[in-house]
């Protein structure tokens, strides 16, 4: 493999890994604050759907964006109605979420396009690449050249928005009021409204952020990674990001790593078929399978066991 | 915790989310410009109009059947299990592998050793989600959705590179020898002398479905097995105090559920498709969660709700081919129907058992 090849492949690393990315650090806010989300693929799904179809309709990629957000948004208030107001199972609401987002979706879309589900190519209305400044100039330098031109510059601008979210969101966890109310809130709720801060409001909160960035996920996939919106676009993508926040043990940094990880994993599957390693060839049926075998190792906590939040997937009785 | 009276409970609560959501799903149809009372129409008649509809309506029903089982018996132990599709799929495999690579000289003994075969792979594919739950406290609804894809990807695997016969291009195992073909619903039928379509995949699998219906209630309320199941489901702790082993009961009730879906497999794969092909399950693994939420977890609820799902299947696919509504209708009311009974079962049930609270005082 030369370096050009290499380039490539980490360069569609970094592609990839970015709505898988976008939808962890959603699924972060949610758990922190004690309300499992295994609907976050359909709310990219629902937020790819309309992201692609407004942004077809309008011509502008940004009302797209915001489209895919308000259908994500929706379908949280759902799930924050079920789990939060109702007391209802978190992971069932989830499931349902899933369904609803897959068969609106296709419904919707064959009524308002008939093209079967899918939207129409987007040809304006799409994200450009970003050349960064001086990418053209420093190309020519052997190695460092290539890796800031090519790597680095020329990506849409959710990849920057996605990488910047990472420290942003460690911030906002550990070093703000919010953030730390939202990690009692997951962790021991009572205490959190023994101090007069209603538990309700913070999980409702983090339901939203969780919404805003599964939006953002979706948008991406619809309007950066391709042109248009495809029926069952997220592939599973979803469940890739649950499996990257449990890998990444719940943390912001950690779940850039791990869904990085699970990009190149992707990007490599993409571009050989089989993986011949001399003494075993590696077919690409377990590539793809790898990320959801990577997580149940963890989840058996052989390598570091992953600790969910204490009050993840309970809802808050108040006392009285 | 309000009281109310237990026909309540079991069939006003469901029915009155069940017509919730198909409320929604009637205002979801006229919001694409069709006609609620139209549609619901054409699905009756499609579904139930004619024997050729029952045949298919009934199909869809034995599928169902299994995996809401699978699911009941995993909730009544406190367990979600959410991996009935790819449990389904192994046995999927496992009725494969025994329907190709032994000669069976009957139908009778062929569907005997896959039904044990499909069971004990969907079972296998269970244990190690069930064993991590068990043992390292991982949760199983993670594993078990990520034994899904781990699932298809095998499947993938193997029809692609291994089961495909010789110069065929389409990643499907060979057709299974016409011995093992079992006999249709029709043929059952005709011994009793009523005439039914012939045309449609309804096979000897149905009374298999009931059967494990049976079973599965003489299992949960009959035995000493099923007893500590639902002990275990409704307080872990209690459970434990009464001598009750966790580990045994997680094993136990996960290894029945993927069986209970792994036996889906003798109907899809031996009785309708008759080899093995991709993606085989198309997700009835997923609707078994349905089932089990609207049945209340009771075979007899289970068998009403897969038959409701089975009609709305088929119901669908007519709707699909006389309509411009595409088949995905169905996995929006599957949604509805799970966020309604599932996971805001609340929204009905609080008003319910407020009404109940004030008719008793009236009375007293």
């Amino acid at each position: 493999m030369d370096f050009a090849t290499l380039i490539q492949i980490l360069d569609s690393t970094l592609r990839l890994a970015t709505p898988l990315l976008l939808a962890c650090l959603a699924g972060l806010y949610s758990e922190r604050a004690g309300v499992f989300d295994i609907g976050l693929e359909g709310k990219m799904l629902a937020a790819a759907f309309l992201s692609g179809a407004v942004a077809f309709v309008s011509g502008s990629v940004w009302l797209g964006v915001l489209a895919g957000i308000g259908a994500s948004l929706a379908l949280s208030a759902v799930h924050g109605l079920a789990s939060i107001t109702f007391r209802g199972n978190q992971l069932i609401s989830g499931v349902a979420i899933n369904f609803l987002a897959s068969g609106l979706t296709v419904l919707v879309g064959q009524n308002w396009f008939e093209l079967g589900g899918r939207t129409p190519a987007l040809t304006e209305g799409r994200f450009q690449p970003i050349t960064l400044p001086l990418a053209e100039t420093l190309a020519p330098v052997p190695v460092l050249g290539p890796i800031y031109s090519d790597l680095i510059s020329g990506h849409s601008a959710l990849v920057y928005l996605a990488l910047a979210l990472v420290p942003a969101s460690w911030w906002l966890l550990n070093r703000t009021r919010f953030g730390l109310r939202l990690r009692a809130v997951g962790e021991n709720p009572a205490a959190v409204d023994t101090a007069g801060v209603s538990v309700v409001g913070i999980r409702f909160a983090a339901v939203a952020i969780c919404g805003v960035l599964c939006g953002l996920a979706g948008a991406y996939l619809a309007t950066a990674l391709s042109a248009g919106f495809v029926k069952e676009m997220t592939a599973g993508r979803g469940y890739i990001a649950l499996a990257a926040l449990i890998f990444a043990k719940w943390r912001p940094f950690a779940a850039m790593g791990a869904c990085l990880l699970f990009g190149l994993l992707e990007a490599v599957a993409n571009r050989f078929q089989n993986i011949d390693l001399g003494v075993v060839v590696l077919p690409v049926q377990f590539m793809q399978a790898l990320p959801y075998i990577l997580t149940v190792v963890i989840l058996a906590g052989f390598v570091g066991k992953a600790i969910p939040p204490r009050a993840g997937g309970e809802p808050y009785v108040k006392e009285r | 915790m309000e009281r109310m009276p237990k026909w309540a409970d079991v069939a006003l609560v469901p029915l009155m989310s069940l017509m919730l959501a198909f409320a929604i799903s009637a205002l979801v149809i006229a919001a694409i410009g069709e006609n609620p009372w139209a549609a619901i129409r054409t699905m009756v008649t499609g579904a139930l109009g004619s024997t050729y509809g029952w045949g298919y309506t009934l199909y869809y029903t034995t599928n169902f059947l299994f995996t809401g089982l699978a699911v009941s018996v995993a909730f009544h132990a406190g367990l979600f299990n959410i991996g009935g599709e790819g449990q389904a799929a192994l046995g999927g495999l496992g009725v494969a592998l025994c329907c190709l690579f032994i000669p069976w000289p009957h139908w009778s003994l062929a569907l005997i050793a896959a039904t044990l075969s499909g069971a004990a792979f969907g079972a296998a594919w269970a244990a190690l989600p069930a064993w991590l739950q068990a043992r390292r406290g991982s949760h199983i609804v993670i594993t078990t959705i990520m034994f899904n894809f781990i699932g298809a990807s095998l499947l993938n695997y193997l029809l692609v590179n291994v089961l495909k016969p010789q110069g065929s291009m389409d990643p499907a195992t060979a057709r299974f020898a016409p011995e093992v073909r079992l006999p249709g619903l029709h043929e059952v039928l005709a011994v009793a002398g009523i005439p039914f379509s012939k045309a449609t995949p309804v096979n000897v699998t149905l009374l298999v479905g009931l059967a494990a219906c049976v079973a599965v209630w003489a299992l949960i309320w009959r035995t000493r097995l099923g007893y500590e199941i639902r002990a275990f489901g409704k307080s872990e702790k209690a459970a434990v105090y009464a001598g009750i082993r966790p580990v045994r009961i997680t094993m136990v009730a996960m290894l029945i559920s993927g069986g209970l879906a792994g036996m889906m497999a003798i109907n899809n794969v031996m009785g309708e498709a008759e080899r093995l092909v991709m993606n085989s399950v198309e997700g009835a693994g997923f609707i078994g969660i349905a089932v089990a939420l609207m049945g209340r977890g009771h075979p007899f609820g289970v068998l009403l709700a897969a038959l409701l799902f089975g009609f709305l299947y088929q119901g669908g696919a007519e709707l699909a081919l006389f309509t411009s509504i595409p088949r995905e209708l169905i996995v929006v009311i599957q949604a509805l129907v799970i966020l309604f009974t599932g996971a805001l079962d609340d929204l009905v049930r609080r008003p319910v058992a407020a009404l109940f609270r004030l008719t008793r005082k009236e009375t007293r």
